[in-house]
């Protein structure tokens, strides 16, 4: 069974040599001169105006913590697809019962709005 | 071969836990957190626990770490002198005994002679299709009642969100 997971392992390796010979290839080959202007952090080519750690709006928080409930519930959706055939109107209706738990969920999130960006 | 990697992963994966808490900065510790979890999903790959692995990476390792970085940067912690800080010693205390508490619960709950005579699993044990089997007939009721669960997050998130509207 582990002899399937030698892709994966090709992968990570070819991702991290990938990586790593970059950042080697380019500290060794680059040309390296250095000036107060550059070794400043810089956003799009501008100066930064303004303290780079600031608060960020709550929005954000919100999005990901809906997104991350609908992730999980497109993870159960997964396993279930792949025995879709064998489990027949069951299998449906059982599905159907969890979906519909979550979208009334849906339906509560869009009308308190909190899809909406303030 | 097996217990090599095992070794290699529990390795890494202790080394990243330890490390997460130490760090001072939280982005670091995030990272070092995604660290452990890649590291447990080689450990549920290890295990025959080939969809749970693949989970752990997708759910855990991407959609989760994207919500503490979220909260890293919502917060934008600096380091402050609180409770926390003034009773270091105690706090820390009272963090170990409770850790070993639930550790020792947990090892008091496990059948080990079970364990160690376990056999060989089927092979169709931790694929996608074998999970999906057990958990849409053997499991049916914590299944719906997960989907409970999830829109009781779904609300908690809202409620907590936009409760000062």
């Amino acid at each position: 069974m582990l002899n399937q997971y030698i892709p994966v392992l090709f992968m990570i390796v070819a991702a991290a040599g990938t990586a790593t010979g970059m950042i080697i290839l380019t500290t060794l080959l680059g040309p390296k001169k250095e000036f107060s202007d550059k070794m400043e952090p810089f956003e799009c080519g501008v100066s930064p105006v303004s303290d780079p750690a600031s608060r960020f709006s709550l929005s954000f928080y919100v999005i990901a913590m809906l997104f991350i409930v609908f992730d999980i519930e497109a993870v159960f959706l997964f396993p279930w697809a792949v025995i879709y055939t064998k489990l027949g109107v069951f299998g449906l209706v059982e599905m159907m019962v969890f979906v519909l738990v979550l979208v009334v969920g849906l339906a509560y999130v869009w009308k308190k709005g909190a899809l909406e960006w303030e | 071969m097996q217990l090599l990697i095992f070794y290699v992963f529990g390795f890494i994966a202790i080394f990243a836990a330890v490390s997460m808490i130490v760090v001072k900065q939280p982005v670091m510790s995030a990272l070092f957190l995604i660290v452990n979890m890649l590291c447990l999903a080689g450990l549920y790959a290890l295990l025959d626990a080939h969809l749970i692995a693949a989970l752990q990476v997708i759910v855990y390792a991407g959609a989760i770490m994207v919500l503490v970085l979220f909260v890293i940067m919502l917060l934008n912690l600096r380091e402050k002198k609180g409770l926390i800080t003034r009773h270091k010693v105690a706090m820390q205390g009272i963090g170990v005994v409770i850790v070993a508490f639930v550790f020792v619960l947990i090892a008091a709950s496990m059948d080990f002679v079970s364990f160690s005579q376990a056999g060989a699993v089927s092979a169709e044990f931790g694929t996608v299709a074998g999970v999906a089997k057990t958990l849409f007939t053997d499991f049916i009721l914590p299944f719906e009642i997960a989907s409970v669960l999830l829109l009781v997050a779904i609300i908690g998130a809202v409620i907590l969100s936009k409760s000062r509207t």
